[in-house]
């Protein structure tokens, strides 16, 4: 079936380095940009302690290095502690990614007792209000200060999130100063990524393309000044740039996500890819669900793609960019991603982007499930 | 620390905290696993952390590594400056004075 020049799924992939492990959907926070389904599931269908034990046991035998513990809001489960041991004894590396929300000093204690590498805070804002604002917490802001300090008292690394966005790019460089002064060691500066709710939000985060601009040079400076201070990892907005972001480094190729429930996804947003059918860490092996299930391999090689990536010379660097924003915008998951300049839909999504930057629609919040 | 690192001969490499190597059993080589990264190293970036316990000086470090590989130390001393001053920039590795 395939053209002379492209490529098929291979028979052995290459194993997975990371396991993206969400323990939960529940979360005490609301933002309008979370990168969870629009319809999740509850408490009652999660993963027992015992079951991830065993994923994450699969796991390391298959090739998987790290795993990010993450949700929802994993310390919305009270066996956090109990998990996260899990994952260590089966010798992983294991990055705790949270909203801070639901830790207490004595929990950290007990993360770190658990042998827990490294914490992962989000932020929403630089202050209560405008953080409280997108996280529609009350308090929330009060707490990650109080959970920095107990991690910085610890001693594990730690790396600070911030999602970027038209309501708070402007104010970049103090999201900067506030990763330093709380003594974090690496700053993701992570510009909306429209999937899950964020699609909801368009009109109320989409930034202008000056913002977009400024934040790119801002980066580039505060990179500089701070060499061996603060590493800042930069995820740019893509609605403005020429090419798109490359698929986290390819379709099944490096990375697996497990959900609440024990669905084994390539990607935490290829739930929104229709039609695609995912195996549960119940059913089946995780190997033969890496090596063999027809979610994995839809996107694997390049005899799935179309014009214009098929014959582009950049195919092996972006892989056509994000097959779940060529589902959400072209209709098809197959397509060029649409924030690339010579897809077809690249002039609709422009405008409308440019549309949404100077919308002003309120926020949209995420809802938690039961 | 922005005017290039530097990384003297007396300064006493160490891993930060969550960084550390792994035997990679699955791949068959030593990885730097750090947050959010790993790393594959090869056989002579294995050699030099294996040397990078935050008690032996870096000129030693040299020296050990060059007798090992039986190799000019002048060779070893800018490969492995080169690799730890990166490793220090990307927040892994830390200097004692
Ligand atoms: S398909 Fe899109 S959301 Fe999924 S990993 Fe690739 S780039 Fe990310
Ligand atoms: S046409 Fe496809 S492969 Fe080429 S740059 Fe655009 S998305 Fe990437």
């Amino acid at each position: 079936m395939s053209d002379p020049g492209t490529t098929g799924a291979p028979a052995n992939p290459k194993p997975p380095m990371a396991l993206l492990a969400e323990l939960t959907y529940r979360c005490p926070l609301a933002c309008p940009y979370c990168s969870n389904p629009t319809e999740m599931t509850g408490r009652k269908a999660e993963l027992t302690v015992e079951q991830w034990a065993d994923v994450f046991g699969q796991a390391a035998a298959l090739g998987v290095l790290q795993v990010h513990i993450s949700g929802g809001e994993p310390a919305s489960r009270r066996d956090l502690e109990e998990i996260t041991q899990a994952a260590v004894e089966a010798g992983l590396y294991t990055n705790l990614i949270t909203s801070g929300v639901g830790l207490t000093a004595k929990r950290l204690k007990a993360l770190d007792a658990a042998g827990l590498d490294h914490v992962q805070l989000s932020i929403q804002g630089v202050d209560a209000a405008a953080a409280d604002e997108i996280g529609n917490y009350r308090g929330g802001f009060e707490r990650k200060m109080a959970v920095a300090g107990w991690v910085r008292e610890i001693g594990f690394p730690l790396t600070l999130n911030a999602v970027m966005h038209r309501r708070n790019l402007d104010r970049l460089e103090e999201t900067i100063a506030l990763a330093v002064e709380l003594g974090a060691r690496r700053l993701e500066v992570a510009c909306v990524q429209f999937h899950g709710w964020a699609t909801l939000n368009r009109g109320g985060l989409m930034p202008t393309r000056e913002q977009a601009v400024r934040a790119r040079d801002t980066v580039a400076a505060a990179r500089e000044r701070l060499r061996g201070v603060l590493v800042i990892d930069f995820v740019p907005p893509d609605y403005y740039a020429r090419y798109p972001k490359a698929c986290m480094g390819g379709w099944g190729s490096v990375g697996l996500n497990v959900t609440p429930d024990g669905q084994v996804l390539p990607c935490h947003a290829a739930a929104s890819i229709e039609g695609m059918s995912f195996e549960r860490v119940q059913d089946r092996g995780l190997k033969e669900i890496w090596r063999d299930s027809a979610a994995f391999n839809a996107f694997r090689g390049d005899a799935w793609m179309q014009e214009p990536c098929r014959s582009c010379e950049r195919k092996t660097l972006d892989r056509g960019g994000c097959r779940c924003q060529a589902m959400a915008i072209a209709g098809d998951a197959a397509a060029t991603d649409p924030t690339c300049s010579k897809s077809p839909h690249n002039a609709a999504l422009r405008a409308a982007a440019e549309a949404d930057a100077v919308s002003g629609a309120a926020l949209i919040y995420r809802e938690s499930p039961a | 620390m922005s005017a290039g690192t530097t990384l003297p001969d007396q300064a006493r490499p160490v891993l930060l905290r969550g960084v550390r190597t792994h035997w990679d059993a699955v791949r068959g080589n030593w990885v730097l696993l750090a947050p959010e990264r790993a790393i594959a190293l090869d056989e002579i970036g294995a050699a030099i952390l294996a040397e990078t316990d935050g008690e032996t000086p870096f000129g030693e470090i040299v020296e050990r590594l060059a007798a090992k590989y039986k190799a000019p130390p002048e060779q070893i001393a800018t490969d492995a400056r080169r690799f730890l001053t990166a490793l220090i920039d990307r927040r892994m590795v830390e200097a004692l004075p």
